[in-house]
């Protein structure tokens, strides 16, 4: 253990005596006394006698260094005595001196103007980076096209059983449950003007038209956007992203192209198997208010049109496209070190159902207008 | 130290056989590191220093042979007694391993913090004074990824003397330093093991380095899988029967031996 002794012969000196071992362990309830002993007595000159410290680690070393930095008078300086030659030059490794001032930290801004144009100007680059992306994307995706065998096929066939086959049975579980959903409440309401067989319309349309495609592309943003952009970050923290760029390989042809040709592929499949799941779901409950299957089916197929398909297939396309990309971007965009990554990934869930909601509330003004 | 003294052995291995799978990287090694040594484990790149360094601090379990480090079998050791033995180890990794998350300063003062009753201040300062050690004083408040390679490698070499361990495991602490860092480091490292006692393994293929700092030197061979020279480097320099061995340390093309 580390002792600690004071003491004060006559006004002007005063001995400070440390004893035993000196080390990260011992040190902690000696560390206040010590610092508090010089603290009080800033006109005497304080000897530290070291004569009886038996060990003393890069801690105890600190203890001294602790002791010797503070800015005193020069008729009340501190020396250190009697510490033993080994740890005498351990400790001569270090001018106390230097230690004064708390090391030097990054400025942050200060100002509230100028914190505002710092914020301004993150967003301006923001949208420029989102800007320049999509005209790279684009014209990456239109080069893929025209020459199709620059694509690299294999990385997008892998993608697309990750983000599409591997995601069937959670797509089936949460459209399944939609149907239900969906047919219960409005049976129960509808019963009262016995009218349960316009619950197949409702959940017919409703299915094709906004929740199979919103739902789907819900779940493709919180597990294939977020895997892009963990998987990209993670590439970007160690460099590889740079490799391939030295490589001369364009980080958007090579990883985006890809991502982005396989989301588009599976998610109008992925849209369709959620509403026929869906209806499943609601046909499924319709046996409870004993609306014969047959029923529901001609039902469903008589109200539910061609075009309300297609326009849910279209925006599904258009959800696969901003979720692929966007997981892309965040995963391009990631800064260094680890949680880095995760802040991709956050922000790229995020930023896709955003993306999706607000997509979906202008395709649904324009659908109006244009009556489909 | 006299060499007739009866010296404490440290970390003692036994027959150990390091593999992966069905691949042997390592085949019935044994030997011995004794207290307040510098002791090098040299050996060409892909021969299995890592790997042993590895097998000795328990990150893997040996396919066959046991490891001891002051008397208890690391394999074996759980729970607390794991932990004790942990807490006597500093390592540093040979790609850095630091947090990318926390400051410098924040890396080298995590084990200060959750190992020690040091108030906050203290804590600080033990931490400067590491870092100042290798050189990277005004840095402290960077993150790893605003360093440059070697400083992250010293940063690395500082977080893993934080606690003053009594066994310090090195992973090629001098690649990527510049020679007059790295002599530094030298001395800095001669002057732990000499005046704190403490046990430094250190993994190298410096060879300036490991003439000035290693006591004594185990080499490790790719194809034989194990050890094909032990004991005082300059000794082996000299004196190795070992064309292998001469190569090394002289610096010259191994295809020369056919
Ligand atoms: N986790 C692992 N799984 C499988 N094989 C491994 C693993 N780690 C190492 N190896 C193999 O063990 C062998 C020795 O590797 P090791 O990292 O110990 O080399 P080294 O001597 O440290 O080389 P270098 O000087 O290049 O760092 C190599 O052939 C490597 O492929
Ligand atoms: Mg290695």
């Amino acid at each position: 253990m580390a002792q600690l002794t004071f003491t004060a012969p006559d006004a002007a000196t005063a001995i400070l005596a440390l004893a035993g071992r000196l080390d990260a362990a011992s040190l902690g309830p000696i560390w206040g006394e010590a610092r508090r002993a010089l603290t009080r007595n800033p006109d005497r000159s304080i000897v530290v006698d070291c004569t009886r410290v038996d060990y003393c680690d890069g801690a105890g070393i600190a203890l001294l260094v602790e002791l010797l930095r503070a800015e005193r008078a020069p008729e009340a300086a501190v020396r250190v005595e009697g510490l033993r030659e080994g740890f005498q030059r351990l400790l001569d490794q270090y001018d106390p001196a230097e230690f004064r001032a708390p090391p030097p930290r990054r400025e942050v801004a200060g100002s509230f103007i100028e914190r505002l144009g710092r914020a301004g100007r993150s967003l301006w680059l923001g949208i420029y980076e989102l800007i320049t992306f999509i005209g790279e994307g684009m014209t990456a995706v239109v080069a893929a096209l025209r020459h199709p065998r620059s694509v690299r096929w294999r990385d997008a066939i892998l993608v697309a059983e990750e983000a599409g086959v591997n995601a069937l049975p959670i797509v089936a579980l949460i459209g399944f449950l939609m149907g239900v959903i969906l047919a219960f409440q409005s049976a129960i309401a509808m019963r009262q003007f016995g009218a349960e067989i316009y619950v197949a319309d409702l959940v017919g349309l409703a299915m094709t038209r906004e929740l199979g495609p919103l739902m789907t592309a819900i779940l493709l943003a919180g597990r294939s956007g977020a895997a892009f952009a963990a998987e990209i970050g993670t590439m970007k923290v160690n460099d590889e992203v740079n490799a391939l760029a030295t490589m001369g390989l364009d980080p958007v042809r090579f990883l985006v192209v890809p991502r982005v040709l396989a989301a588009v592929a599976m998610t109008p499949l992925l849209s369709i198997f959620a509403v026929l799941i869906g209806l499943v779901g609601g046909a499924a409950v319709m046996q409870l208010f004993e609306i014969p299957l047959y029923t529901y089916y001609s039902e469903v197929v008589n109200r539910v049109q061609l075009n309300d398909l297609m326009g849910g297939l279209f925006k599904s396309v258009v959800f696969g496209v901003l979720v692929a990309g966007i997981g892309c971007l965040r995963g391009l965009q990631t800064r260094t070190g680890a949680a880095a990554v995760g802040l991709s990934a956050t922000s790229a869930v995020v930023t896709g159902i955003v993306l999706i909601v607000a997509v979906d509330g202008i395709f649904a003004v324009i659908f109006y207008y244009l009556d489909i | 130290m006299g060499a007739d003294q009866v010296r404490e052995v440290v970390i003692k291995v036994e027959g150990l056989t390091a593999a992966f799978d069905d691949r042997t990287i390592l085949e019935n090694v044994s030997f011995e590191v004794y207290k307040g040594e510098v002791f090098g484990i040299l050996g060409g790149s892909g021969s299995g220093k890592t790997v042993l360094v590895r097998h000795i601090i328990g990150l893997y379990e040996p396919a066959a042979g046991r490891v001891f480090i002051e008397g208890q079998e690391v394999a074996a050791a759980q729970g607390d007694a794991r932990l004790a033995l942990l807490r006597r180890l500093g390592v540093m990794y040979q790609l850095g391993a630091l947090f990318g998350s926390m400051t410098l300063l924040e890396n080298v003062s995590l084990p200060l913090e959750e190992y020690t009753e040091l108030p906050a201040e203290a804590i600080e300062l033990v931490a400067r004074l590491k870092l100042k050690l290798v050189g990277l004083e005004g840095f402290e408040h960077l993150m790893p990824s605003e360093l440059s390679g070697g400083m992250q490698k010293r940063a690395a070499i500082a977080r893993a003397m934080a606690l003053d361990p009594a066994i310090l495991f090195l992973d090629e602490p001098s690649s990527g330093l510049d020679p007059v860092t790295a002599a530094d480091f030298d001395q800095t490292v001669l002057r732990l093991a000499q005046t704190l006692g403490i046990t430094v393994v250190v993994v190298t293929h410096d060879l300036a380095s490991t003439f000035t700092i290693c006591d004594r030197v185990i080499m490790l061979h790719k194809q034989k899988k194990g050890i094909i020279a032990e004991g005082d480097p300059h000794e082996l320099r000299e004196k190795s029967d070992n064309p292998l061995v001469r190569h090394f340390f002289n610096r010259e093309p191994e295809a020369e031996t056919a």
